[in-house]
C-alpha cells in the first residue's frame, strides 16, 4: 500500500519525442502527444531535428539522452541500426512485424506514416491539354519550359525518378538497378543531365511550396503533405501529379542504451495502435503504416493519400534495403555532380 | 671620502636599495597583467584552442579498423600488401568478423566503402557467415571466401583493408586534396567523379579575391568622401554606412533572395524601364554570391580606410597642389601612401572573412558557387564523414594562415591600423 502513496505528478510519464516541426510536428501534437496525456498517462515534450544521424551519434556516444523517441527517415534508421546508434525494438510488444506494411517494420524502427515525394506545377501556368501529366513531363524541357525544383540533400527519389522518366516502369526499377548497377546509376545521372542547367535546388519542405508559389520555378518535387498543405490551407492552385512517384515512411526509433528504453517503448505502442494512427490524415495527407489504420481512415482523406489506390498506378516503393548499402556513396556522387 | 661606496647604491627612503625595488614594482606589473590576461586567455584555450584542435586530429585519425578489428589490424600492417594475404592473417580476419559488435562493424564497413563502393555489403555477406568461416582450416579459408564472394580473390579488396588499418594516416587529408593512395602505396589522383575539394579550394580563394578587389573599388571613394565631408554630412553617411552594419547578416542575405529572385524589384523595375525584357537570372549564380557578399563585408573595407583617412592631415594636398602637383597626382603619391595602413586593414579583414563564408553563398549561390565551408557542413552534417569534414577544416585554417602570412611578408601586420 505504501507504494501507491506516489503523487499523480510522479506517476505521470514524460518523454521527449524529436521530429520535423512545421504542419508535420502540429498534425502528430493533435494525433499522438495531445490524446497520450489522457489515454496513457504519458506527457509527450517535442523537439525538432535535423534528420541526421550524426545529432543520434553526439547523444549515444556521450549518454547525454536528450530524445526518447525520434520520428527518422528510412535510410538513417536503417543507417542507425547498423552503425549501432539505434536500439532494437521490442516486436513482442507491437504486435509482430507483419502487422505492418512492408519495409515498415525494419530491426529498430517501425513506420509511422507512409509519404511521396511527388512533383507539382502550378496549376494557372500549364492548365487543360497543356498541362503535365506524367513522369516524364518533368523532364520534358521542349513541351514544358521553365524551371524545375529538386531537392538538394538527398538522391534518394531523384534517381529513381530519373530512371522511369527514361522508360523504366516502377515495378522494375530495383530490379534493373540490382542487376545493371552501373549501368543504370549512369543511366540516371545522364537523364538528371538533361535538366541541371534548369534546376532550382531545394532544401527543406518548406521550399518547395515557396519556389512554386513565387514563380521561380514551372514545377517541382515536394514531399506530397506540404504541397496538400499549400492547396488547403494556403489555397493555391497547385496540381500534384501522380505518377512516378516514390514512396516512403518516416519511422520511430529509440536511441541505442537510452536508460529509459521502456518509456520509449510504451509511446510507440501507442502511437502504433490502429485507431491513434489513423487520426493523423485528418490533420496532414500522410498514410498510416498498417492496414487496420488504413480501414479507419476518412475516404475523403483516403483520396489525397499516397497510399491511395488511384495515386498507385505507377508509383514506386522507396528500397530501404537497396539505398542502405548505396546511399552514402551515391549522395556523395550526387553532391560532386551537383557542383560541377 | 669612504662613503662615496655607499652613495652608489641608491636607497630608497625606507633603506631598500632602489633598484631592487624597482625590480618588485615591475614584477607586481607583470603578475597583474597576467591577473588580467588570465581569464581571456583561459576563455580562448578552453572555448577556442583546445576544442579546434582535438577537431583537427579527426583529419589525420582513421580508427576504424584498428578500434574494430585490433588483431586484424596488426597482422595486416605487417603484411606486405603483395597479392593475396596468407591463409593466417585470412583467418584472423574471419574470426574478428565473427566476434565485432553490430556497430563496430557498420562502422568499419562504411570506412572501407569510401574507398571501394559496394565493399559494405561485400562485407556484410561475408560477416553474416563468418562464424563458419572462421572456423574453416588455414587450408581451405581462402577457399571458403571465394566462395562467399568472388571479389575475395581480388587483391586490391585486401590491400584496402591494410590500408585502412594504421589509426594515425593521411587517408582524409589526401582525400580534401583530390588525392589518394593506391594500391603500391603512392599517391595518385582520385577518379574525375569525385575529384571537387581542389577546385573548391581555388574556387574559395577566387571569390575571396573577387570580393576583396570589389569592397576596395567601391569603398575607397566612400571612406575618401566621409573623412573629407564636414561633420555634419559625413556623420550622415557613416549611418547609412553602419545601418546594415548592424543588420543580421542572414536578413540581409534573405533581402538580396527576395531583390533579385524572376519576380522580384530588380527584374521587375528593370522590364518597367526596359532595361531587360525577360526577367534576368541574378540570384543562385556567381554574380548573385558577388552583390550579397560585397554588400555584407563592405563596411569591414570602409570602416578601417575611414578611421585612417579621417587622420590625415589635408594640408599635405594642399601643400602638393601649391607645389604643382596636379590632383589625381596628388592623391597617389601623397593622400594614398598614407592611407595604407588602412587599406591594408580593410583588405585582409575582408579576404580572411571571405574565406569561411557559408550561409550567403548557401542562399544565393548555385550549387558551383559553394566555397569550402558549405563542404565542411556537408562532411560533417549531411554524409556524417567527420574525418573528411575536419581534413576540409584543416586545409581551411593552412590556407587562412598562409593568407595571413604572404600578407605579412608584403604589407607588414605591425603596419595595420584598423583605429
Amino acid at each position: 500500500m505504501g507504494l501507491s502513496a506516489t503523487s499523480p505528478a510522479q506517476a505521470q510519464d514524460t518523454i521527449t519525442a524529436a521530429s520535423w516541426g512545421g504542419a508535420y510536428s502540429a498534425s502528430q501534437r493533435e494525433a499522438y502527444y495531445k490524446p497520450a496525456a489522457k489515454e496513457i498517462d504519458m506527457i509527450v515534450l517535442e523537439d525538432e531535428w535535423g534528420g541526421t544521424l550524426s545529432e543520434i551519434r553526439v547523444q549515444v556516444e556521450t549518454g547525454e539522452y536528450k530524445w526518447h523517441v525520434i520520428d527518422s527517415e528510412s535510410g538513417t534508421a536503417m543507417g542507425g541500426c547498423d552503425e549501432g546508434l539505434l536500439a532494437e525494438l521490442d516486436w513482442d510488444m507491437l504486435g509482430g512485424m507483419e502487422r505492418f506494411l512492408p519495409g515498415a517494420a525494419q530491426d529498430c524502427a517501425v513506420g509511422t506514416i507512409s509519404w511521396a515525394t511527388i512533383y507539382a506545377y502550378d496549376g494557372n501556368q500549364f492548365s487543360g491539354d497543356n498541362a503535365p501529366t506524367t513522369v516524364a513531363d518533368f523532364f520534358d524541357l521542349e513541351t514544358y519550359p521553365g524551371k524545375r525544383g529538386l531537392y538538394a540533400n538527398s538522391v534518394t527519389s531523384s534517381l529513381e525518378m530519373a530512371l522511369m522518366a527514361d522508360g523504366v516502369a516502377a515495378d522494375d526499377v530495383y530490379q534493373y538497378l540490382t542487376e545493371n548497377e552501373d549501368e543504370a546509376i549512369d543511366r540516371a545521372f545522364a537523364k538528371l543531365d538533361t535538366i541541371k542547367d534548369e534546376v532550382v535546388w531545394w532544401d527543406s519542405g518548406a521550399m518547395a511550396p515557396q519556389l512554386l508559389a513565387d514563380g521561380e520555378v514551372a514545377m517541382t518535387t515536394a514531399w506530397n503533405g506540404r504541397i496538400y498543405n499549400a492547396i488547403v490551407n494556403e489555397g493555391k492552385n497547385f496540381i500534384i501529379v501522380w505518377d512516378g512517384q516514390t514512396i516512403d515512411y518516416d519511422l520511430w526509433v529509440i536511441p541505442a542504451g537510452h536508460p529509459e528504453y521502456d518509456l520509449g517503448m510504451k509511446f510507440i505502442e501507442y502511437a502504433s495502435r490502429p485507431e491513434v494512427m489513423a487520426r493523423q490524415s485528418q490533420y496532414i495527407s500522410y498514410g498510416p503504416t498498417t492496414n487496420e489504420a488504413a480501414e479507419l481512415v476518412n475516404p475523403d482523406i483516403l483520396q489525397h493519400l499516397p497510399t491511395a489506390p488511384a495515386n498507385l498506378s505507377n508509383a514506386l516503393w522507396v528500397d530501404t534495403i537497396w539505398w542502405a548499402d548505396r546511399e552514402e556513396e551515391l549522395l556523395e556522387r550526387f553532391q560532386v555532380w551537383r557542383s560541377q | 671620502m669612504a662613503s662615496t661606496a655607499d652613495t652608489d647604491v641608491m636607497m630608497a627612503a625606507d633603506g631598500v636599495p632602489l633598484k631592487i625595488k624597482l625590480r618588485r614594482a615591475e614584477r607586481m606589473k607583470k603578475v597583474w597583467a597576467l591577473v588580467l590576461v588570465a581569464p581571456l586567455f583561459i576563455f580562448i584555450m578552453v572555448g577556442f584552442v583546445i576544442p579546434i584542435i582535438s577537431l583537427l586530429t579527426l583529419s589525420v585519425e582513421d580508427p576504424e579498423v584498428s578500434e574494430a578489428l585490433p588483431r586484424t589490424a596488426e597482422a595486416f600492417s605487417e603484411w606486405d600488401g603483395q597479392g593475396l594475404p596468407s591463409p593466417e592473417l585470412m583467418k584472423i580476419f574471419a574470426e574478428e568478423l565473427s566476434e565485432a559488435e553490430r556497430g563496430e562493424f557498420g562502422r568499419v564497413s562504411k570506412r572501407l566503402n569510401y574507398d571501394i563502393s559496394g565493399f559494405k555489403s561485400m562485407l556484410k555477406r561475408t560477416a553474416r557467415a563468418s562464424d563458419e568461416l572462421a572456423l574453416l582450416p588455414l587450408d581451405e579459408i581462402h577457399q571458403g571466401f571465394i566462395d562467399l564472394d568472388e571479389d575475395w580473390n581480388d587483391p586490391q579488396y585486401w590491400a584496402t583493408i591494410k590500408n585502412a588499418s594504421s589509426y594515425l594516416s593521411d587517408y582524409y587529408m589526401l582525400w580534401a586534396l583530390d588525392l589518394k593512395r593506391d594500391e603500391e602505396g603512392s599517391i595518385t589522383s582520385v577518379d574525375e567523379g569525385r575529384a571537387i575539394y581542389f577546385e573548391v579550394l581555388i574556387r574559395t580563394v577566387e571569390i575571396s579575391f573577387a570580393v576583396t578587389l570589389l569592397c576596395f573599388l567601391l569603398g575607397l571613394p566612400i571612406a575618401y568622401l566621409l573623412a573629407t565631408l564636414p561633420a555634419r554630412k559625413s556623420n550622415l553617411l557613416l549611418i547609412l554606412v553602419l545601418l546594415p552594419f548592424w543588420t543580421s547578416l542572414l536578413v540581409r542575405t534573405t533581402s538580396w533572395l527576395v531583390l533579385l529572385q524572376n519576380e522580384g524589384l530588380v527584374n521587375d523595375a528593370a522590364i518597367w524601364i526596359g532595361l531587360w525584357n525577360e526577367p534576368q537570372e541574378l540570384i543562385r549564380n556567381r554574380f548573385g554570391v558577388y552583390v550579397a557578399m560585397v554588400h555584407i563585408l563592405l563596411p569591414f573595407m570602409v570602416l578601417p580606410m575611414y578611421s585612417v583617412m579621417k587622420t590625415i592631415n589635408p594640408w599635405h594636398m594642399r601643400a602638393a597642389a601649391s607645389l604643382g602637383a596636379p590632383g589625381w597626382k596628388a592623391f597617389l603619391k601623397v593622400y594614398f601612401p598614407q592611407c595604407l595602413p588602412g587599406v591594408g586593414a580593410g583588405t585582409l579583414l575582408v579576404f580572411i572573412l571571405s574565406l569561411g563564408y557559408y550561409i550567403t553563398p548557401a542562399l544565393v549561390g548555385g550549387p558551383n558557387d559553394q566555397m569550402i565551408s558549405y563542404w565542411i557542413v556537408q562532411n560533417m552534417n549531411t554524409l556524417a564523414n567527420w574525418g573528411l569534414g575536419a581534413a576540409l577544416s584543416m586545409v581551411l585554417l593552412v590556407l587562412t594562415m598562409v593568407m595571413f602570412f604572404i600578407y605579412n611578408r608584403f604589407v607588414g601586420i605591425d603596419r595595420l591600423k584598423v583605429n
